[in-house]
């Protein structure tokens, strides 16, 4: 179970990263919530992998596994949920109002818009 | 327990559904209720000031539960001041945005505004590292739809590049809090130093992963080199009082910065001895002087202002990162002064823009020319670190607090060229935009109709002409008062560091209870 979690999380997180440098809006809002997946399995790990063990103690009990990860990763999920439909909604419209999907600003050539950030996501 | 430390976090919190679900139809009401709430917000802020000066560490336990396992707010004297210093700068912001219209040109403006200030003031105050993940996304939420308010398409397509760039800056948050919970099995900041410090010798290498990445977000957040690149875009674009306003966002990075290492981390602590300080002062160094040569290449206005805004966090990080006592409190005297100045920067920059457009080019002069070329200026030596406001001052703090370090030379190198770039790279920018225009020898003409074509296009709201300039005198006079009770202030730098590098005061008033 370790080698299947650590893997799915190495999994996401290369894949999310490499969605993320693709520029264009759609790879990257993929690439940012599949992140967010392998974050959120990430932080449910921090607590030690347990199976069959409920979260909090009750009568009866033997073990009990970490129930703080798992109210983490529920605030994360709400906030990575809740970015996901912002990031969805302004980059609709950047891209309704400037008929281009990419990510840096500079790459249509006449945009008044900085090399700094050219040179930043080049590099 | 005084439940006054809650105060600055609920009101706003309270204040911005308010303005969203009673008043979203009546601009000059929503106003009112706004500068309303951050009048009662300053007041609660000096209270809380005056409280914290004393020296005693105040501790807010979130529905009584105790320390470790409930949530807690802590106020010491530097999250005092930093709640104060919002404050100030969130009075003054607003004065501008209803003077100059801005707020008007978009929907839910101090709506947003409030949550940012709900973020900002809740970052200063928590005690909780998971808790400061979560009013970062307050307050990135809320800089979200500050950032891309009144709209367009270049301001639409620099807001998706910084979403992109703090979703990927909040996941690594995640990371390292994962990382950091999985060694210590705890995330109350106080809880952490303890237990970091008794970690057995084989536990030290994921700490001090999660150490760095820690370092790697709260360098996102405060602009450091190498992941400095989202912030001229979105500086330059963002509306003038929202960029104004975010001047202390980045300064939520440095308080990240100071407080982690100071407490959770310290400088003295051998599992991670000496991996901040090295890192983070060459970064800070090169920070300085991308933002000093980024103002004298800028061909914008305000990409000169956001550039500026990077050169002043450089200072500030450079002060930082010696993480000595004395460096400490020169930073604290030039994180207020460094807020204030860069404020002011785009506040002056917004008043050139509405007049004449954003290009540095020579136009026909501006209306009231001769006004704003005296806050430029005004403006100028504060950014540029010249006497007699109190950048200057803040300066020669830092450089006394670096005589002690072996890296002497390079940092007063770094800091004495660079105030030099910094001023010619202003004076450039001074003269392009206010000697140029009475160039006989350009054919400028008094031309009115030049002059009046962007102030058209800007699509003025309903605008009183005198605030904006009442703001910018406010940021001015607060740089003055500064210079002038430098004494003071010092002496509460001083305080403040005390309580800094000695955490047990800190440790004891959250564990064991208030």
């Amino acid at each position: 179970m370790e080698l299947l979690l650590a893997s799915a999380v190495g999994v996401l997180t290369a894949t999310g990263v490499y969605l993320v440098l693709r520029q264009r809006t759609f790879p990257v809002i993929l690439g940012v919530s599949l992140l967010s997946y392998a974050v959120n399995l990430f932080l449910f790990a921090t607590g030690r992998l347990a199976v069959n063990l409920p979260p909090v103690l009750h009568d009866g009990a033997k073990a009990y596994t970490d129930p703080l990860p798992q109210a983490l990763v529920l605030t994360a999920i709400v906030i990575s949920f809740g970015m996901s439909a912002l990031v969805v909604m302004i980059a609709l419209s950047a891209y309704l109002s400037a008929r281009t999907d990419r990510i840096d600003i500079a790459a249509d050539g006449g945009d008044e818009l900085s090399d700094e950030t050219e040179e930043g996501y080049g590099a | 327990m005084s439940h006054l430390i809650i105060l600055p976090i609920v009101l706003p919190a309270l204040l911005a559904p308010f303005i969203i679900m009673v008043l979203r139809h009546h601009l000059d009401l929503q106003r009112i209720f706004s500068i309303g709430g951050t009048v009662v917000l300053l007041a609660v802020a000096l209270v809380l000031t005056w409280q914290a000066a004393g020296g005693a560490i105040q501790v807010y336990e979130l529905g009584d539960w105790p320390a470790p396992f409930g949530i807690v707010l802590v106020l010491d004297r530097l999250s005092a001041m930093m709640v104060l210093l919002t404050a100030l700068l969130a009075l003054v912001v607003l004065l501008h945005a209803v003077g100059s219209g801005w707020d008007a040109r978009g929907w839910h403006f101090h709506a947003l505004f409030q949550f940012q200030l709900m973020g900002v003031l809740g970052a200063f105050l928590t005690g909780d590292a998971f808790n400061l993940f979560v009013f970062f996304e307050v307050l990135l939420i809320a800089s979200y739809g500050l950032m891309i308010h009144s709209g367009g398409s270049a301001r639409l397509r620099a807001g998706v590049q910084y979403v992109v760039y703090n979703l990927l800056g909040s996941t690594l948050f995640l990371f390292a809090l994962g990382t950091i919970y999985s060694v210590t099995g705890t995330l109350n900041m106080a809880d952490l130093a303890v237990k970091i410090g008794q970690l057995p010798a084989e536990d030290t290498a994921l700490i001090r992963v999660g150490a760095v990445l820690l370092l790697l977000v709260f360098a996102i957040k405060a602009a450091v080199l190498p992941l400095h690149f989202w912030l001229p875009a979105s500086y330059a674009n963002a509306p003038a009082p929202v960029a104004a306003l975010f001047a202390i966002m980045t300064k939520v990075g440095a308080y990240a910065i100071l407080r982690f290492y100071t407490l959770v981390f310290p400088p003295d602590l051998g599992v991670t001895a000496g991996l901040v300080g090295e890192w983070l002062l060459p970064a800070a160094l090169l920070t300085l002087v991308v933002g000093m040569v980024g103002i004298l290449g800028a061909r914008q206005v305000s990409r000169m202002t956001a550039f500026a805004a990077i050169g002043s966090m450089g200072t500030l990080l450079t002060a930082i990162s010696l993480f000595t006592p004395q460096a400490t409190a020169a930073a604290l005297y030039y994180v207020v002064h460094s807020t204030f100045a860069t404020a002011l920067m785009f506040l002056v920059a917004d008043l050139v823009i509405e007049r004449r457009g954003d290009g540095l080019e020579p136009t026909a002069p501006m209306p009231q020319g001769g006004l704003i070329a005296a806050l430029f200026f005004a403006g100028a030596i504060a950014v540029a670190g010249m006497p007699p406001l109190s950048g200057f001052i803040g300066k020669l703090l830092v450089l006394d607090a670096a005589r002690a370090d072996p890296d002497m030379r390079l940092i007063w190198a770094v800091l004495l060229v660079m105030s030099l770039v910094a001023i010619i790279g202003l004076g450039r920018v001074g003269s392009l935009l206010f000697w140029k225009p009475h160039d006989a020898a350009l054919g400028l003409a008094l031309d009115a109709e030049a002059a009046g074509d962007d102030v058209a296009a800007a699509d003025p709201g309903p605008r009183a002409p005198g605030l904006p300039f009442v703001a910018v005198f406010a940021l001015l006079g607060a740089l003055v008062l500064l210079t002038v009770l430098a004494g003071p202030m010092s002496s509460y730098a001083a305080a403040t560091v005390e309580q800094l590098y000695d955490p047990t005061g800190y440790i004891d008033a959250v564990l064991k209870g208030p």
